[in-house]
């Protein structure tokens, strides 16, 4: 594996987590987490619904606010600091599962409106570059269309050009293929482990055992909002600690 | 065995070509099946419509082909018609002029009618953002405006100076359209110097409190944010205009050049109409916006403002705030202050409007799914950015159906303003004709007329945005 090389998980930490809590209304969703992340790290999170896991990688980019504890991202800790949060944002891509294009833009406006208006990239340059990421998600062809005419994969791969070219130092996937056919699922996951390989510092929530076996270097399984399990996919997927993972491994690979 | 094989295996040896559908299937006898015999009820109505129709025409017909256009009396048209009667067209004939301009100076129409045809110019970049059609539409106004004046005016100058001033808007249009945005900006005053007439001095004195207000929010907005910036800007304009324009227009406001003084109560009919309904259309738009953001903020102060002049203005009645306008406003004021009555009916007009269109366009954003928000958050746009680029082109488009519904009835309530005095086309201009002794007891052809006007300009508003709608549909669906 030529490609495991390139995969380096350096030592220096780009996202950590200490004591985190948070709380809808009463709803205590988020109980405290710990975790950190270190640059180049490649993390699955897996879990059943409602576990908590979209909350928790929402809160790394201040999607939600968390009520206790510490997030810092790229030595940036989230507070109510607006120009934290901008800084924060602008170094964190992210990728839903609905995909979240903007219907009303192309493909490529889609691709450059950020470039251009948050860092202030002259257009030509910011078009140049999101041709760049399009081809790299094979998609360069569908530049001048709208998104409602391309398929949920080729949208989702949008997506992900879309996040890519702000040059995030880290991104975060949540649940990308759980809207997709299941012929499209496997075009969305190539991109993503071509990310991966080139050193990409990836947070993902997702129930593709496959893809975490892959490329991650971690798997963490959440329930009732905790941090229940964490381990490298081999032995997580083959030892698994916990009865509450044992018992969510045995649903989804059951069959 | 071998039986169940034979039932269950087919294969296919030829294929077979399309062919057309049965007789009663198609063309104009399966159009008249479905949609006017679908059954014996459905034939049962097309027959009774059928003979309602007939009927109304049988009726009215005569009197419409029988109309006399040549008289100068009431009393001559009955003679005219004979007695089986007829529409008397005369007196739109005679006073068709009072109806579009009231009692504007008649060697001054040129004014309003080139007015009229800038404001095409100022619409096109914005009806059709940089596309040959706009440079269409500026051609044929031009035309038009060049054929009305030629017939109106009768100082050659003015029709020559015309013509040579829309061909080069034409030219530019055709060339370069979005240099087009700068007639935009620039038409309100010119629209107003050229309604009102005076020194040119006092409308550019006005522009430049725009000026400040820019140059204020330029200076503040990087340091305290785009809401503070707006709002000390707003106040340093409003500033100038209070306080340091007067003295401006003092020195200035009798220097050439400019055009002779018309009076507010000199304006009338659809001239009336258009300056109500055109500056209340363009002024409600933004403030309905920011309205509908505000009754959606989370800041509880703006919140509640928001919500509490949106549900009090719709809680009014249109012609109470136009009494309001009339009377009461002059006892706010301060005393010195004179108050021009089109515009104090133009400013309740626009915030009436405004009060409706921030509810329209609050469904059109109710309607937008989080996921985009979420999407203009995490790029790292900020609030005005994601509401700019993202939120309000969809929430917009969402809503352009309502948004015309208001205009288009803000426009038609423009007749209203008669109830102040002012001369609006329906009553206000009829009730003088029909005080003239000529033309005393006629009835139905000035209603018919203004409405036949009327329902022109609204159809044509509706029309627009059946195509805007086409023309913006991305979604594919
Ligand atoms: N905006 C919200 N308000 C209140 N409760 C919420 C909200 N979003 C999510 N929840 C609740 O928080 C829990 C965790 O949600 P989520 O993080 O989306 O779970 P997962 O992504 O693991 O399925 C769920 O029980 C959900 O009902
Ligand atoms: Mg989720």
């Amino acid at each position: 594996m030529a490609e495991a090389q390139k995969m380096q998980v350096t030592d220096e930490v780009a996202i950590s987590i200490s004591n985190m809590n948070k709380w809808y209304g009463t709803f205590h969703v988020l109980r405290d987490i710990n975790m950190t992340v270190n640059r180049g790290e490649r993390i699955v999170i897996c879990g059943p619904s409602g576990s908590g896991k979209s909350t928790l990688i929402r809160c790394i980019n201040r999607l939600e606010e968390h009520q206790q504890g510490q997030i810092v991202v790229d030595g940036t800790e989230l507070t109510s600091d607006l120009k934290n949060i901008d800084k924060v944002r602008s170094e964190v891509g992210m990728v839903f599962q609905h995909f979240n294009l903007f219907p009303h833009l192309t493909i490529l406006e889609n691709c450059t409106l950020a470039p251009i208006w948050v860092r202030k990239i002259p257009k030509r340059e910011a078009e140049e570059t999101a041709m760049h990421f399009l081809t790299k998600v094979k998609i360069p062809e569908q530049a001048n269309k709208y998104p409602g005419q391309l398929s949920g994969g080729q949208q989702q791969r949008v997506a992900i050009a879309r996040s890519l070219c702000m040059k995030p130092r880290i991104m975060l996937f949540d649940e990308p293929t759980s809207a997709l056919d299941p012929e499209m699922i496997k075009e969305v996951l190539d991109t993503m482990i071509a990310l991966a390989e080139e050193g990409m510092t990836m947070l993902c929530v997702t129930h593709e055992m496959g893809f975490a076996q892959a490329v991650a270097n971690r798997v963490i399984f959440m329930d009732q909002g905790q941090i229940v399990e964490q381990n490298e996919p081999k032995e997580f997927f083959n030892n698994p600690k916990s009865d509450r993972t044992k018992l969510f491994l045995s649903q989804i690979l059951g069959h | 065995m071998s039986d169940t094989r034979a039932e269950t295996a087919f294969i296919r040896t030829e294929m077979l070509a399309p062919e057309l559908p049965p007789v009663t299937e198609r063309g104009i006898i399966k159009w008249l099946r479905e949609n006017l015999f679908a059954g014996w009820l459905n034939s049962a109505l097309t027959i009774v419509s059928l003979l309602v129709v007939f009927l109304l025409l049988k009726s009215a017909l005569p009197w419409w082909l029988n109309g006399v256009w040549n008289a100068t009396s009431l009393g001559e048209c009955r003679t005219i018609a004979g007695p089986e009667g007829g529409a008397c067209w005369a007196v739109i004939k005679a006073r068709w002029h009072q109806y579009i301009f009231g009692f504007y100076p008649q060697d001054a129409y040129w004014r309003p009618i080139l007015a009229f045809a800038l404001m095409f110019v100022a619409l096109a970049p914005v009806l059709y953002y940089g596309l040959r059609n706009g440079a269409k539409l500026i051609g044929t106004v031009a035309v038009l405006t060049v054929l009305s004046l030629a017939l109106l005016d009768h100082d050659v100058t003015h029709v020559v100076l015309i013509a040579v001033l829309m061909a080069v808007l034409f030219a530019v249009s055709w060339i370069a359209p979005k240099r087009l945005v700068y007639v935009t900006l620039l038409y309100p005053f010119v629209a107003f110097w050229l309604l009102w007439g005076g020194s040119v001095w006092k409308p550019v004195a006005t522009l430049l409190g725009f000026g400040v207000m820019v140059l204020v929010y330029r200076l503040i907005q990087p340091r305290l944010g785009v809401i503070m910036g707006t709002a000390i800007g707003f106040l340093a304009a409003c500033f100038y205009w209070l306080f340091v324009q007067g003295i401006i227009t003092g020195a200035l406001g009798s220097l050439p050049p400019g055009l002779a003084g018309v009076n507010s109560d000199q304006f009338g009919g659809f001239l009336l109409a258009f300056v109500i309904g055109v500056t209340a259309i363009t002024c409600s738009l933004p403030i309905g916006i920011l309205l509908a953001l505000g009754r959606r903020s989370d800041m509880v102060l703006i919140k509640t403002l928001s919500v509490g002049f949106i549900e009090f203005i719709r809680g009014v009645p249109l012609i109470t705030m136009l009494f309001t306008a009339s009377l009461l406003l002059q006892y706010f004021l301060p005393p010195q202050t004179n108050f021009d009555l089109i515009l104090r009916v133009v400013i309740l007009v626009t915030l009436f409007a405004a009060a409706y269109i921030a509810e329209v366009i609050r469904g059109g954003l109710a309607a937008l799914p989080r996921g985009q928000y979420e999407a203009a958050d995490a790029l790292g746009l900020d609030y005005w950015q994601a509401q700019r680029l993202i939120i309000m082109p969809q929430a917009l488009k969402i809503s352009i159906p309502g948004i015309v519904s208001t205009f288009i009835g803000l426009f038609k309530d423009t007749t209203l303003v008669s109830f102040v005095g002012l001369l609006d086309p329906l009553r206000g201009v009829t009730q003088i004709v029909r005080a003239d002794i000529n033309w005393k007891g006629i009835y139905w052809e000035p209603y018919i007329f203004v409405g036949v006007i009327f329902f022109l300009i609204c159809f044509g508003m509706s029309r627009y945005s059946m195509y805007l709608e086409q023309k913006l549909k991305t979604d594919h669906r």
